[in-house]
């Protein structure tokens, strides 16, 4: 019986594997990207809010501190979203006749919270703790970006693991001293890593241990 | 016989002269699959051991095909395959949809979540900051003091209040589960009406409309039945009702009660006391079957005292003068029993003549009039050979001694307990007599029998039982089921709709001891206010509610009641009430609340006849019940924690069984599971056999608290109802008991996750170890640490963790075990995956026997021994179990993939994987009881001790926040620490040689497990120092 294919063919024997590794490689790279798109981690995507509130008009415009409203950032987990209450100690004063501002006066009426959408949103597998990182010299700016600047809120950062080890690896390049924290527009006079190497260990940032796994993971 | 000689070290076992095999029972064929065992073998084989040997179940020991068969394989067979009888077509069909449908949803992005902050925020809570508040719990209407963890409003764990007499900050398995019952998904949500759903409103209105009937006959036909009574708010308005109503009657029942004690001390003084025992004081401790460190309000502190003291004195060289002496005769193994320097397993008739014997052995020292009673019934043999050298150690330590009788003993043993404190003059101070906490001290069995004859005679009209369920928890010869019938008007008040509510025309659901304002004494009269910490989550009332309707208050907020209490008796002090009710809240307890300590004279004693009689156990056999360890007397039964607690001597689960000595055994011809049938008084019992070396031969004993109709969904049916053959008391009279072919399988775990009876558990008597501080090492093949090609790791963290547990003085109890699956997250999975060798609990407590006889007991904790060469890191194909560099083997769960080498690899078998999807991520009363700290694992998933790595970071962070440097030394409790009832472990900074670990493993009898396989394991543990009595040869 003749062969069904033939000595000509078999190129395409061999383009085969070529492209099966193609095709394969292909769809593992589109897979392992597909996270880093900003589509994906919705970063520079600004959330829709029951409120548009603005930290440009409050943070640059008034001159408010992050502490204000953010009140345990330095002892808890949690950097806090404020009451309503806290909207209310000046907006039962100025604006209080803003239709944009109805649902915040509603809540305090009803006593029914608003409900604001996650912005910065790590899976729950992660145990992110503000209070160490404020505490040991990491700046707002450093994962949040200029939020002074933020008409809406949105995400400057993916806060995938690779970017949260890019600073767990090198705390150096990003450590700034404690008093400039919640400084929006602190820059390093002189060298960063010089500074950084030295806050590191002023702080007592144990480095090595910064990857452990259980210091995110429990 | 080997003549070998055995180390000092070891109590010689029991050696059985010229026992030849040919007198062994011939193995029972009619049980297919099973042989008997073969005891008269087992002791040859003990025999031709030389030095030590530990084992953990028969089987292991005489290396039957199924044991061999599990320790190589890890699991049964075929335990990870899906036995739901899928067929092979369907699996691929399946699986090739979930694989088709789990990879469309991976590509889904995260779904938006939501922040929901306050209108108006509380003050002092800090949204990822727990908050503690003390509190008091409950049990058999005895408290102990808590302290309850409280997330954003969720109370999510209960531990000891270290200021609290009742248990100085430790706890028990059964105060740790207790949580769970909070969230219960099975709980009754709603007032029901003959099973319908009502409303609290109309339950008033038909209360109230029989109340204002009755109230002008002055309660007649009214009765009340509480279990036993010590809340003085509950109290008070009982009395204040039954002044209002003269007539009425209050019954009290609780299965597990305490009437043998009281009446011990009617006969013996004259009045009901309550007797307080301080152990710390203690140096030579006898137990007349009290499983004082187990069982009853003031176990924890028992536990607690006996063994702070023992661990102080064999820390500083195990001194003959300071270390305290525990001498044991029991029926049946116990935690204490397992403990003890001394242990005789005796039928009760026995036990009495011990309790005699003992008693006129120290007759010198009694007041004539006693010891002319006790003499006059006569002589009784001493069963155990040690009464004269007791007797003597008693002498020499007058006033630092006590006797202590079990709750189930009869009040004569009750009595000579007192008669031979008193004339050792413990009296004042290791022995203290209160006038009893309840607030109604009453004949319970007496006090049910009461009411049943009246609800008989059609004299009872309404009935309002609070918190009890009579229908099950009554004798069988109560028949409480049938005279419930002839009342018009039933009531009942419990968190379930149990056995009784069923029979009842309303049914209210009790609120849980963390939702409602009450107040309760612990053992020693001490008061405690108990607050809520939680809304109830169902529409529950509480007992004051419904007394409160009863006594014409409903409606009065209980708070305001409970107020009324405190601001009448004054116990909380002069001037401003408020603020001394503040103080009372925020401290857990009410200072001065103490019962005070009465003055006793002694009457004179005479026992019955038949007193001591000793039980013939080549012919007869008695049969004794005992409350659960964990279950009790069947309240706990919906708590999954406790069902899956191996019991702390048997290690079974989901079951219980009729316990019975080898001897036994084969006298009776049964084997392991085999079910033997109970028949007493016209009722029978069919319940699985169970052999448990070290219990008295005669003696078949059995538990309360299973065989349950109406506990929900996991109680349901575990087990057998051992009601079904109980009277009065704790013996059944006239029992026969009879084997039968069937056999039920029990969940046992004792062989699982075994390590091959290698040199692990190490112990030695304190003469020896005098002689041999580092017997320990001595005894044992162990290889220096440098014979390594490895590096060793240069360690960085200031903070290292390391662990030590103390053999000494562990009891088994599992107050570890469930403090850590509350700490932690940990699933139970169900008697069938148990059986497959799947329980996912992350500490183990190995239990060894020494002998088929007479075995010495020893536990050994098991968690997660955090190797230093950790074997389960090298095998993990993708990292998920990796090193951190404060020596913790870190387990990450989002990237474990479930190939389960690290668990193949473990030399401990210390690792638990999730093959099923355990965790219930469903119901949404049980996600509020889950720590937020911990990750709730899904199926495919491995997990293990992590040394409460939750529990290190909030520690570590705190640290660095406040100046940085290493975790001060105690600022870190994990979970099994804190509940550990007798401090047995430590928990610290192996990298500072002051912290309390690290003096502890500087010491000789610390020694680590498996060590010649160079894993360098950070649990390490202490050997186990007895002190028996040099004159006693056992």
């Amino acid at each position: 019986m003749a062969q069904v294919f033939g000595r000509s063919i078999n190129w395409a024997a061999r383009a085969s594997i070529l492209a099966v590794v193609v095709l394969v490689g292909g769809a593992l790279s589109v897979l392992l990207n597909i996270n880093r798109l900003d589509y994906v981690s919705f970063v520079g995507v600004a959330r829709d809010q029951p409120v548009p509130f603005s930290h440009k008009h409050h943070v640059t415009g008034m001159g408010i501190d992050c502490r204000y409203c953010h009140t345990t950032v330095e002892e808890a987990p949690f950097a806090g979203i404020p009451p309503v209450e806290t909207c209310m100690t000046c907006h039962s004063l100025v604006w209080t006749e803003a239709p944009l501002l109805e649902p915040v006066r509603a809540a305090f009426r009803d006593n029914k919270p608003l409900q604001w959408t996650r912005v910065h949103d790590l899976p729950d597998f992660v145990y992110f703790k503000h209070d160490i990182h404020i505490n040991k010299g990491i700046g707002c700016v450093s994962c949040h970006g200029q939020v002074d600047q933020m008409p809406l809120m949105w995400k400057e950062n993916t806060l995938n693991m690779e970017w949260c080890l890019e600073c767990h690896r090198n705390p150096e390049k990003h450590i700034r001293p404690r008093e400039h924290v919640f400084d929006m527009n602190w820059t390093p006079s002189g060298d960063q890593e010089k500074l950084g190497a030295q806050l590191v260990e002023d702080y007592g940032v144990q480095v090595q241990q910064l990857t452990d796994c259980s210091v995110c993971h429990l | 016989m080997t003549d070998t000689k055995l180390p000092t070290s070891q109590v010689p076992l029991v050696r059985i002269e010229n026992a030849p095999s040919e007198t062994a029972a011939p193995a029972d064929k009619s049980v297919p699959g099973r042989k008997q065992l073969d005891i008269a073998q087992l002791r040859q084989r003990l025999e031709k051991q030389d030095g030590p040997s530990y084992w953990r179940s028969l089987e292991e020991l005489s290396q039957s095909p199924e044991f061999t068969e599990l320790l190589h394989r890890e699991f049964p067979e075929n335990a990870t395959e899906w036995a739901d009888g899928f067929s092979r077509r369907n699996f691929i069909k399946l699986m090739g949809a979930s694989l088709a449908f789990g990879g469309l949803t991976a590509c889904t992005i995260q779904p938006d979540e939501k922040i929901v902050p306050w209108v108006r925020a509380p003050e002092n809570l800090i949204p990822g900051k727990p908050l503690y508040y003390a509190s008091a719990a409950s049990f058999g209407g005895i408290g102990t003091g808590i302290l309850v963890e409280s997330h954003m409003g969720r109370p999510t764990k209960v531990e000891g209040n270290p200021d609290h007499p009742s248990n100085l900050g430790s706890s028990d398995a059964v105060l740790q589960a207790s949580i769970l019952d909070l969230y219960d998904p099975d709980r009754a949500q709603a007032v029901t009406n003959a099973g319908h759903i009502s409303t609290w409103g109309r339950f008033v209105q038909a209360l109230s409309q029989h109340v204002e009937i009755l109230r002008l006959k002055h309660g007649e036909g009214l009765r009340i039945l509480t279990g036993a009574v010590t809340s003085p708010t509950l109290g008070r308005q009982l009395q204040t009702l039954l002044k209002a109503l003269p007539k009425a009657g209050w019954h009290q029942y609780d299965p597990a009660h305490n009437d043998n004690a009281i009446a011990g001390s009617q006969l013996a003084f004259g009045r009901a006391l309550d007797t307080v025992h301080d152990l710390a004081r203690a140096k030579i401790v006898v137990s007349l079957d009290a499983d004082f460190m187990q069982m009853g309000p003031a176990a924890v502190r028992h536990a607690r005292d006996f063994m702070q003291r023992r661990s102080s004195a064999v820390k500083s060289g195990a001194d003959a003068k300071s270390l305290n002496r525990l001498y044991t005769v029991e029926v049946t193994p116990s935690a204490t029993g397992s403990v003890s320097d001394h242990r005789a397993a005796l039928d009760s008739g026995r036990i009495e003549a011990f309790a005699a014997g003992l008693a006129q052995a120290l007759g010198a020292s009694m007041p004539a009039l006693i010891r002319r009673s006790i003499s006059e019934t006569g002589n009784f043999e001493d069963p155990t050979g040690w009464i004269p050298a007791l007797a003597e150690d008693l002498r020499a330590n007058r006033g630092a001694s006590v006797v202590m009788a079990g709750a189930q003993q009869s009040a004569e043993v009750h009595a000579l307990a007192h008669v031979i404190n008193n004339a050792l003059g413990n009296v004042g101070s290791t022995v203290h007599y209160i006038d009893p906490i309840e607030v109604e001290p009453t004949d319970h069995d007496a006090s049910l029998r009461r009411l049943v004859d009246d609800m008989n005679a059609g004299e009872v009209e309404a009935l309002v039982i609070l918190g009890v369920n009579p229908v099950y928890e009554a004798p069988s010869d109560v028949n409480f089921a049938s005279a419930l019938d002839k009342v018009d008007f039933r009531v009942q008040l419990s968190s379930h709709q149990d056995e009784t509510s069923k029979l009842s025309h309303w049914h209210v659901p009790e609120s849980h001891y963390l939702e409602g304002w009450s107040d309760v004494r612990s053992f020693d009269g001490t008061a405690t206010i108990v607050q809520p910490l939680i809304q109830p989550l169902y529409n529950s009332r509480s007992a004051h509610d419904l007394l409160a309707v009863l006594g014409g208050q409903g409606g009065k907020p209980v708070l305001d009641i409970v107020k009324e209490t405190w601001s009448n008796n004054g116990a909380l002090g002069s001037g401003d009430f408020d603020r001394n009710w503040q103080i009372a809240l925020h401290n857990g307890l009410v200072d001065g609340t103490r019962g005070e300590a009465q003055r006793v004279s002694l009457q004179s004693l005479s026992l019955p006849s038949e007193f001591g009689q000793p039980l013939d156990a080549e012919e007869a056999t008695e049969v004794l019940l005992r409350p659960d360890a964990y279950l009790g007397t069947g309240r706990n039964a919906n708590n999954g924690w406790l069902q899956e607690t191996p019991r702390p001597i048997t290690k079974l689960t989901w079951d219980n069984a009729a316990l019975v000595s080898p001897i036994t055994a084969q006298r009776l011809g049964v084997s392991n599971q085999q079910v033997l049938t109970i028949t007493a008084a016209g009722n029978t019992l069919a319940i699985p056999a169970w052999i448990v070396p070290g219990q008295a031969d005669g003696v078949v004993v059995v538990h309360l608290g299973y065989g349950r109709e109406a506990a929900g969904h996991v109680g349901n049916g575990v087990g057998a109802n051992a009601n079904r053959i109980r009277s009065t008391g704790w013996k059944v009279a006239g029992a026969t008991v009879a084997k039968t072919f069937d056999k039920h399988p029990l969940a046992c775990t004792q062989d699982h996750y075994s390590m091959e009876g290698r040199h692990l558990v190490r112990h030695a008597d304190a003469a020896h170890y005098r002689a041999h501080p580092n017997f320990a090492h001595e005894e044992a093949h162990e290889f220096p640490a440098e014979l390594t090609l490895y590096d060793s790791y240069d360690y960085q963290a200031p903070n290292q963790g390391g662990m030590t547990i103390d053999l000494s003085a562990c009891i088994g109890c599992n107050a570890c075990s469930v403090a850590c699956q509350s700490e932690n997250n940990i699933p139970i999975v169900g008697k069938d995956e148990v059986l497959n060798a799947r329980e996912m609990s992350w500490i183990r407590i190995d239990r060894y026997y020494t002998d088929v006889d007479d075995p010495e007991i020893l536990h050994q904790p098991i968690p997660c021994q955090q190797c230093e060469n950790a074997p389960c890191e090298l095998v993990c194909p993708v990292t998920a179990t990796s090193h951190s560099e404060e020596g913790l083997n870190d387990m990450v769960y989002n990237r474990c993939v479930g190939t389960r080498y690290c668990s193949n690899n473990c030399v401990y078998k210390v690792r638990r994987f999730n093959f099923l999807q355990y965790s219930d991520r469903e119901t949404e009363s049980l996600k509020l009881q889950r720590n937020p700290d911990v990750t709730v694992r899904s199926r495919g998933v491995m997990e293990k001790c992590t040394y409460c790595v939750q529990r290190i970071n909030a520690a570590r962070i705190d640290t660095k926040k406040s100046g940085g440097g290493a975790i001060p030394d105690g600022a870190v409790q994990t979970a099994c620490q804190q509940a550990c009832p007798t401090q047995a472990i430590a928990f610290g900074n192996v990298a500072d040689p002051e912290s309390q670990v690290s003096q502890l493993k500087a010491t000789k009898r610390n020694y680590g497990i498996l060590t010649e396989l160079n894993t360098k394991p950070r649990t390490t543990y202490l050997a186990r120092v007895n002190n028996p009595n040099p004159d006693i040869r056992s």
